[in-house]
């Protein structure tokens, strides 16, 4: 915002910080002009922010929980994701869309969704998902230099991790990194599920099993060669992540590994994700429902019996 | 007047002879509405329109063959075919956009609108949406919005007492659009929309509120469309009594008796010449090739990246 003053926060509570305190002190340096807050209207406070990008800003919208993309949705695909297209490239909408998602909390069903792969379906979006403290400054700051809109999906339960933030970074948008190296599978986890694998392969190292752990950050636009250098190299692969496995992220990497490389492959893939149902409330629901470090290390041991 | 009344005849023969596909909604017996509130408006202004566009980018100004070899799907459209006569938008005239979303612009011309607020040279923000799109959500949560920021935003509705195939009477008890603009103290008048001299005096009215930063502002247009809702509707749903008591109130007949019967010969003769040259322009524009298929989605990620 320093750098750019046509960069805008806008959204609901934005000003007091939101529920989480993502952008909490901004307006007493960027002022009520800069940060935005708005009524509840996530259909037309999401129309504004598009209007804005196609005069000229770059806003910065929010989505308080990835639960109420839906009222929003109408102007992120049907207008932000298509305006360059339909134009014939006469637009840009250098919006970036800010939520958060994930479960975890006991606050049921309605602020706990993991909707990533809605929004990686729809061309003209970019959707990122970052996993590290510095993934989520530097993610948000290459998507608000982006030309065109990206969604940044946060986790809530990823709020109170602690790491260094470099001043400044880029995170390129559309870069998988490799968190852990490792010889006999490659999992390929997003969001809070990197931290878990990394937890697995921890465990699983004391097997003497070595885990390779990719994290996309981005899910759309993939970046394939990581995943499919990986997997040449380990023949196996796990996919997770906390949403529900069916017509999850985790199927478009499947699909993509089987149709690049599954003639490297000693086994089938498997994909770790939650069960279909909607997240329940009650403590010990939710605790069956998420899936984590021990679903994942289950899967690695699968994909090495084969 | 007649360069839009013209126009759409020959759109609609084209739907005839199969050189126009698609969706196609004219704006015959509404070209009042186009050319009056164009004329209130400056060139540093922007535009957004709705569904039944194309009369409001030949008030505004766009080459009518490049409009035309749009709705045509031709390489030399206004968005070199990718659009289509429900997305025009022509950059260089501030036509941000139509939608093929009802009501999805309102909160569009918004955010521009905001941009135009803080940048303090009033300039406005017009949006053109019919009474259907009165009673969606974008409409109501945008009416707040603009009423809380003050935006100069002139909200145009070109009431043609019907929605697709049903009157404004099954949709709502509000019998004007006017009567929601109270409540948001927004300043607001209706005029006879098929009266070109009434809209533009509504017109330049309401732009002056907002210009000086007063606005929103709401501009309710009574008029009629003569044809079906879309190419192909066959209308059924309306009284041939009804229609025929509107023909009387024809915008062209109407504006006859201001001028010499030998410029009213002139402005047709003229008119129909521009859209004969139109046609011809169109029809030698080549299809875009396929390769342009999966251009203007987004930038490539080395841009995004930089
Ligand atoms: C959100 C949405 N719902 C439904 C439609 C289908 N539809 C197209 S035009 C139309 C009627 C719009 O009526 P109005 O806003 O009065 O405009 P008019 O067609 O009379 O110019 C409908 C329902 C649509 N395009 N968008």
């Amino acid at each position: 915002m320093r750098r750019d003053g046509g960069v805008v926060v806008i959204g609901e509570d934005v000003a007091e910080g939101g529920p989480y305190g993502a952008t909490r002190d901004l307006v007493a340096e960027f002022g009520d002009r800069r940060v935005i807050d708005t009524p509840i209207s996530e259909a037309a406070v999401t129309g504004v922010a598009v209007g804005a990008a196609l005069s000229g800003w770059r806003p910065v919208v929010e989505i308080m929980f990835i639960d109420f993309i839906t009222l929003a949705l109408d102007q992120l695909v049907n207008h932000a994701a298509k305006a360059r297209y339909m134009s014939g490239g006469q637009l840009r909408v250098p919006l970036v869309l800010r939520t958060q998602g994930g479960a975890g909390v006991r606050s049921g069903a309605q602020h706990s969704q993991s909707l990533e792969a809605w929004l990686a379906h729809v061309p003209g979006l970019a959707v990122v998902m970052p996993a590290t403290p510095a993934d989520a400054a530097g993610l948000l700051r290459a998507a608000i230099r982006a030309d065109d809109p990206v969604v940044v999906v946060e986790n809530k339960a990823l709020y109170y991790e602690k790491g260094e933030v470099a001043d400044g970074a880029l995170v390129p948008i559309g870069a998988a990194v490799t968190r852990r190296d490792g010889r006999d599978v490659t999992v390929v986890a997003t969001s809070r599920l990197v931290g878990e694998a990394l937890a697995a392969a921890d465990e699983l190292a004391a097997e003497g099993v070595s885990v390779e752990v990719i994290d996309p950050r981005t899910i759309n636009p993939l970046d394939r060669e990581t995943i499919l250098r990986s997997v040449s190299r380990t023949t196996r692969l796990v996919v997770a992540h906390e949403a529900a496995t069916i017509g999850g992220f985790g199927a478009e990497v499947a699909a993509m590994v089987a149709e690049e490389a599954i003639d490297r492959l000693a086994a089938p893939i498997v994909r770790v994700g939650a069960p279909f149902t909607p997240v329940p409330a009650s403590p010990v629901l939710e605790d069956a429902y998420l899936v984590g470090r021990r679903e994942i290390a289950d899967a690695v041991r699968r994909v090495l019996r084969w | 007047m007649w360069l839009l009344r013209a126009f759409e005849e020959r759109v609609s023969e084209l739907v005839g002879t199969g050189e126009v596909s698609g969706l196609v909604h004219l704006s015959i017996g509404q070209e009042a509405v186009a050319v009056g509130v164009m004329d209130a408006l400056r060139a540093s202004d922007v535009v957004y329109s709705s569904h039944r566009a194309h009369g409001h980018f030949l008030a505004r100004g766009s080459d009518p063959g490049r409009v035309l070899a749009e709705v045509m799907g031709r390489r030399d459209g206004l968005c070199g075919g990718k659009g289509g006569s429900m997305h025009l938008v022509d950059r260089e005239h501030g036509l941000l956009g139509a939608s093929g979303v009802v009501g999805g612009t309102i909160p569009l011309a918004l955010g521009s609108a905001l941009v135009a607020r803080d940048a303090g040279r009033g300039d406005v923000a017009v949006v053109f949406f019919g009474d259907g799109a009165a009673q969606t959500g974008h409409f109501h949560e945008s009416l707040n919005l603009a009423s809380l920021w003050s935006l100069p935003v002139l909200l145009v509705c070109e009431n043609n007492g019907y929605a697709e195939f049903t009157p404004r009477s099954a949709h709502t008890k509000v019998a004007h659009v006017v009567g929601l603009a109270a409540p948001y103290r927004i300043a607001a008048r209706v005029v006879d929309g098929n009266d070109v001299l009434a809209v533009l005096d509504g017109a330049r009215e309401l732009v002056a509120v907002c210009r000086a930063g007063n606005g929103p502002a709401l501009l309710e247009c009574l008029t009629y469309r003569l044809r079906g809702h879309y190419e192909g509707d066959p209308a059924k749903y309306r009284e041939a009594t009804e229609l025929a008591e509107w023909r009387e109130k024809d915008p062209l007949l109407r504006f006859a008796p201001r001028v010499s019967a030998d410029e009213a010969v002139a402005a047709e003769r003229e008119a129909r010449a521009m859209v004969e040259r139109a046609t011809v322009f169109a029809r030698q524009s080549p299809f875009p090739d396929p390769r342009e298929l999966t251009t203007d989605v987004r930038d490539p990620l080395r841009n995004v990246n930089g």
